[in-house]
């Protein structure tokens, strides 16, 4: 499989803080790579060197096999940028334009209104719109050159669950056409709905690469919620119970043997009732990778 | 053989963008979007006009020819070329690197040179507006009368003039961030319009004020205007265009210097 792009034993140092520290990086075409990490893990230095606005101090960075500083190899690539503002008193249609004019072989103007559902908004003035409408415009400039790689940070922040789900659908469909997506974000549940691939940075290296699921898996915590009589100091002494904790009428407890503890508490407590059972999630694995990478 | 074709194998397209067509594309959009802010456009505009009003038409002499309206236009012809490169440029560069739009610019593929190149086009168009507009006061309301070729150096002059002001306005713009950069600005073009002699006579002022007036490129460019309207004035006005291309090229240089260092 030919990488769209490629980041190789990067490093990268401001001041005393080692942004990245070795970071191994590869965003296959036709599939969607989340990054994953906490703030100041390196995420934002990755994209960086990725978009061809820094460079790293030792290690490689390509963008289809050139360096991100040329513009040919960025012709190739669509961008979202979580702070960007773009300018309040140009209409859509008008930042349209002029993304489209950027690229060699921009995709049809009526195409990406569509694409990115913001037909209706083709006259307004951007600074008069939504942070919703705004998120969705800023999507549909980074469709604009018909790109063969997605850069998109942080997209669906601020998006109704409707817009997410057309934002997704989108992303889904480029990605089926070849395109190949780095996305970054802090709703797991948009990593688990889209990424095909995830890796984890802690502290300027990738420590995992996998599968969402191959990932979830190093999680063993799962949930338990129920109402019972059962008090938190008797339930935190049992074996294989992690943390106890009780929210009103609720304990939640959360431990790697589920089925054990779910046995156990019917057997005291038979009067038990709204019994949760959770599996664990990308966030648990995520916070049990950090936590024994930190270590 | 292998049917499935990579996205990566996928050569870099032979179809190019011109920078020139992508140039035009952002020069207009820029214009547009200044011209829609009417914190920019209206002052950088009307200034220069309200000023020429007052000081040549309505509190000028009465019947004096034309004389105090061609001086006059030669003053506010340099006066107006300032704000739209420092307001222009300054401003909107120091906004726009706050808020990550330089950022994101930076990531596109614009080639080098079109993101400024387009600032200094929408600068250069507001300059000409001005110019028109105070061309048009004078030769009508003012009965300023000159030869043809004067006027047309005169407009030559706003549109080439705006340039050095763009530079300085570059500068501030890489030194100061977000809306500080309007009251850095602002302490560069009120001293500058007030101590080159364009709103007061450098006579009228204190000698010391005379001795430094020479540092502002405005003074300079006035010095250029009067010359060109046929007034007196000082020195040698080659060598004042020098001057005050030397002054915007250093600007220039020492903004490029910046803006490679800002992340």
């Amino acid at each position: 499989m030919n990488a769209a792009a490629r980041v190789v034993d990067a490093t990268k140092r401001f001041g005393s803080t080692q942004a990245l520290d070795g970071l191994n990086l590869e965003i296959a075409a036709g599939r969607v790579t989340a990054l994953l990490g906490s703030n100041g893990a390196g995420k934002t230095t990755t994209i960086s060197m990725l978009l061809g606005l820094t460079s790293p101090d030792s290690g490689q960075v390509e963008l289809f096999g050139r360096s991100p500083h040329e513009v040919t190899a960025r012709q190739r690539m669509g961008v979202m940028l979580q702070s960007a503002v773009l300018p309040e008193t140009l209409r859509v249609g008008e930042l349209l334009t002029l993304t489209r004019a950027y690229y060699p072989r921009p995709a049809p103007f009526d195409q990406i209104a569509q694409t990115a559902g913001i037909t209706d908004l083709l006259h307004r003035l951007y600074g008069r719109l939504s942070g919703g409408q705004q998120r969705r415009v800023q999507f549909a400039l980074s469709l604009c050159g018909n790109p063969d790689l997605l850069c998109l940070d942080e997209p669906t922040v601020g998006l109704d669950t409707e817009s997410r789900a057309s934002v997704w659908q989108a992303i889904r469909s480029r990605v089926s056409d070849g395109c190949a997506v780095l996305l970054t974000t802090h709703y797991l549940e948009e990593a688990e709905a889209l990424a095909d691939r995830v890796a984890v940075i802690v502290r300027g290296r990738v420590v995992m690469t996998g599968t969402v699921d191959e990932v979830r898996a190093l999680s063993t915590a799962g949930r338990i919620r129920c109402i019972t009589t059962l008090s938190t100091e008797a339930v935190a002494k049992w074996q294989g119970v992690d943390t106890v904790t009780r929210a009103g009428e609720y304990l939640q407890l959360e431990t790697a043997v589920t089925e054990k503890i779910v046995q156990r508490l019917f057997q005291a407590d038979p009067s038990l009732s709204a019994l949760e059972v959770r599996r664990g999630g990308l966030a648990e694995a995520l916070s049990r990778i950090s936590a024994e990478e930190l270590q | 053989m292998n049917a499935v074709l990579n996205v990566a194998d996928v050569s870099v397209p032979a179809k190019r963008v011109s920078a020139l067509s992508i140039l035009l594309v952002e020069s207009r959009m820029e214009f547009m979007r200044m011209l829609r802010a009417p914190a920019f456009s209206v002052p950088v505009i009307s200034f220069p006009v309200m000023f020429y009003v007052l000081f040549a038409l309505v509190m000028g002499p009465p019947n004096a020819s034309g004389g105090v309206a061609r001086h006059m236009l030669a003053s506010f012809s340099a006066f107006g070329v300032m704000a739209p490169g420092l307001f222009g440029l300054g401003v909107s560069l120091a906004i726009e690197r706050e808020r990550g739009l330089l950022e994101l610019k930076r990531a596109l593929p614009i080639p080098a040179g079109v993101y400024l190149g387009a600032k200094l086009v929408m600068a250069s168009l507001f300059a000409a507006i001005v110019s028109v507009v105070l061309m048009i006061l004078a030769a009508t309301a003012g009965h300023v009368v000159m030869e043809v070729l004067q006027w047309c150096k005169l407009f030559v002059l706003a549109l080439l003039g705006v340039l050095p002001f763009c530079s300085l306005g570059l500068l501030i713009g890489t030194l100061v961030k977000g809306q500080a950069a309007a009251a850095a600005v602002n302490l560069v073009y009120m001293p500058m319009s007030f101590l080159s002699g364009m709103m007061i006579p450098l006579q009228a002022m204190p000698h010391v004020l005379t001795q430094v007036a020479p540092i502002w490129p405005s003074y300079h460019l006035l010095q250029i205007a009067l010359h060109v309207v046929g007034d007196p004035h000082t020195g040698n006005p080659a060598l004042h265009a020098v001057t005050v291309t030397l002054e915007g090229v250093a600007f220039f240089a020492w903004a490029q210097r910046r803006l490679s260092k800002l992340r």
